[in-house]
């Protein structure tokens, strides 16, 4: 039938050609005029905004590059100090940055903490591929890790003994991040099903848990990790003070994940619990197939909000003396030579923060399309 | 409404029920309370292996509750149930089994919106069942051509219309190889041109001998397949017998009340 009306439609009139939209109205040019030019106050808005914009790129431009210095003989910093800031004194990372890469640790072993810089990277982008997403990739990461360990610590395969007090710099900011992360986030998912149990233990247990370590500020707990921990435990036991302050961290990190995952498990429908059950799902067969792959999916922007966060908050450490990027950032300027070139320092140290996290935030806007395709229709 | 439009009854299917042998659901005296509410009112009865149920009744009437009670998704207080001759206790193991042989269809389809047609078809044999993949796999592209949708087995749910969605969720079911299968009012969540095609598929399922107990309101549907008809209302079973009888007619005024209202398009 369809046929027929196509037909005579087809000899009364020829069919239309699509035409393109104007060009004012589509392209770069259309959306200039939609969004930055749409009315005079607007266009002066814009103008203005711009002229700011370029005027303080240039100044970056002159500061950062062409007056910069970018190195200095045996620390003779007066050059620096000569420019009385008008341009930036880049030496100071020159000279620095195996310092603040790698803290205190021997400086003729610096290519331990390097490789296992690299070996964390490395590791991080095979876990990003959803191809390594099998069994198999626990026990990379448990290789892995057990490598890192053996190369920071040494004392085996020839590798001379660094103990713990000396490391420092990236290494350990990494070491805090991806430890935390990797024991807080199965923890949270525990908490977060514990929470929803029916048996009152198990659920008091974990809302004491979140409720207790959420009320308290991570500083405390690290100082309490670092001080009053120690008091507890019997003469002679000593736990590592990164240890310490790495469990401090997973217990933050898990209780403020399992409130993320918790809001994902509430945001499914009654219904799926109920086809599961009826189908005779075992409890554990129910949270791994059905319940946890969709909760996990529609939070997965607050999860990496508080990622990101805590890789930042590993910093904190620097209050109990761990020498993590920050911290070896600070201390790299102390010396009276360096004294003053803090903005050169901290820029470097954001930057590379900044790395680590905009990579988690752009991994996780793919991830989050390509996981939730089956939403669209 | 649509119970004229869908359902001219088509050719009545005969009868499947084997009264001799031991019953395939048993309820004795049966109570549940949500809270203070009383929503199951001593329900007593009995459901031979291949006879064919509808039940009927009011919003709130406890319908669901029934139903839900018979693979546990809602816990009785008072009473027994039997399902297959185990009794539905505490204890996991017989829960487990019970689970296995109760089918259940919802309103709602419930699939899992994450997972493949086709693997939602072959989460439960694989892992309840303990079948080999490719066996389920197979398995479940016959029931789905059963209910004349395999080419969509690749999609997703969300790819799908509400009619191949509840047909999806029935072929999930049969692929656990139920002996009982529970519906509970499987087309109220659909447009009107879409009720058929689910009617269908279950009445081939009772073609097939399949013992059924089914919430619904399709009257057509009910002369056609039903051996019985139960009308509840307010928690307690009112009256039941055959369709014809009960429709045509209705001993207590709570069912000749029903029935107009019904008759009038709910
Ligand atoms: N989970 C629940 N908690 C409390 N009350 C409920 C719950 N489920 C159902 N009810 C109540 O029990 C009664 C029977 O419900 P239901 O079995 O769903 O009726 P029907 O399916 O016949 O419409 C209704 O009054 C309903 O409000
Ligand atoms: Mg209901």
């Amino acid at each position: 039938m369809s046929d027929i009306t196509l037909g005579t439609a087809v000899a009364a009139a020829p069919e239309a050609v699509p035409r393109t939209a104007p060009l004012s109205q589509i392209g770069l040019v259309g959306w200039l005029r939609a969004n930055l030019f749409s009315s005079w106050i607007n266009s002066a808005v814009t103008l203005l905004v711009l002229y700011f914009v370029v005027r303080w790129a240039i100044g970056f431009v002159e500061w950062g590059v062409i007056n910069a210095v970018w190195s200095v003989p045996n620390n003779q910093t007066q050059v620096c100090r000569d420019l009385k800031g008008t341009g930036a004194c880049w030496a100071v990372i020159t000279e620095k940055h195996r310092f603040i890469l790698f803290g205190t640790y021997p400086y003729e072993e610096h290519w331990r903490p390097a490789l296992c810089v690299l070996l964390f990277v490395g590791l991080y982008i095979v876990s990003a591929m959803r191809r390594f997403w099998r069994k198999e990739l626990a026990l990379v990461w448990i290789g892995v890790l057990t490598l890192i360990g053996a190369l920071m610590w040494g004392g085996v395969f020839g590798l001379s003994y660094v103990p713990q007090e000396r490391w420092g710099g990236l290494v350990i900011t990494l070491i805090l991040a991806t430890f935390g992360l990797a024991f807080a986030f199965p923890l949270a998912i525990m908490v977060a099903l514990g929470r929803r149990s029916s048996l009152p233990a198990i659920k008091a247990l974990c809302v004491v848990y979140v409720e207790l370590i959420r009320g308290v500020p991570l500083i405390s707990l690290l100082f309490m990790a670092s001080v009053m921990f120690p008091l507890f435990l019997p003469e002679g036991m000593n736990i590592d003070k990164l240890l310490r302050a790495q469990i401090a961290i997973i217990l933050f990190a898990g209780a403020y994940l399992a409130e993320v995952v918790r809001g994902g498990l509430q945001a499914l429908p009654k219904g799926q619990y109920e086809a599961a059950d009826a189908l005779g799902l075992s409890y554990w067969q129910k949270t791994g197939f059905i319940i946890l792959p969709q909760a996990l999916r529609l939070v997965i922007p607050p999860l990496v909000n508080t990622f990101i966060g805590f890789f930042k908050d590993t910093s904190l450490v620097l209050i109990i003396g761990i020498f993590d990027l920050l911290t070896a950032g600070k201390t790299a300027i102390i010396e009276p030579a360096w004294q003053g070139f803090g903005v050169e320092v901290y820029l470097t140290v954001g930057a590379i923060y900044f790395v680590f996290c905009f990579a988690m935030s752009k991994y996780s806007q793919g991830l989050e399309a390509e996981l939730n395709r089956h939403r669209v229709r | 409404m649509s119970d004229q439009l869908v359902l001219e009854p088509g050719e009545s299917v005969a009868s499947q029920a084997r009264t001799d042998a031991p019953p395939a659901i048993l309820l004795d005296r049966v109570n549940k309370w949500f809270g203070a509410l009383h929503v199951l009112r001593d329900v007593s009865m009995s459901i031979a292996h291949g006879e064919r149920v509808v039940v009927c009744g009011p919003s709130g009437s406890g319908k669901s509750t029934l139903i839900r009670c018979i693979n546990r998704l809602e816990t009785h207080q008072e009473g027994r149930i039997l399902v297959d001759n185990m009794e539905l206790s505490d204890d996991v193991r017989a829960l487990d089994a019970i689970r296995r042989e109760v089918g259940m269809v919802f309103q709602s389809f419930n699939l899992f919106p994450h997972l493949t047609i086709l693997e939602n078809c072959t989460l439960a044999p694989i892992w309840v069942r303990r079948m080999p993949k490719a066996e389920a796999d197979a398995l479940a592209m016959q029931y789905l051509e059963r209910v004349r949708i395999p080419e969509q087995a690749k999609k997703y749910p969300g790819q799908l219309s509400g009619g191949q969605q509840q047909r999806v969720a029935i072929a999930r079911a049969l692929c656990m190889k139920p002996k009982i299968m529970l519906f509970d009012e499987p087309t109220s969540a659909l447009d009107p041109e879409m009720i058929k095609e689910v009617l269908d598929t279950m009445v081939t399922l009772a073609e097939d001998g399949m013992t059924m107990i089914c919430v619904t309101h399709e009257m057509g549907f009910a002369r056609q397949v039903a051996d019985r008809v139960v009308f509840m209302d307010r928690g307690e079973i009112v009256e039941q017998g055959e369709p014809v009888e009960m429709f045509e007619r209705p001993k207590t005024d709570r069912l000749r009340l029903f029935l107009s209202q019904i008759l009038r398009g709910h």
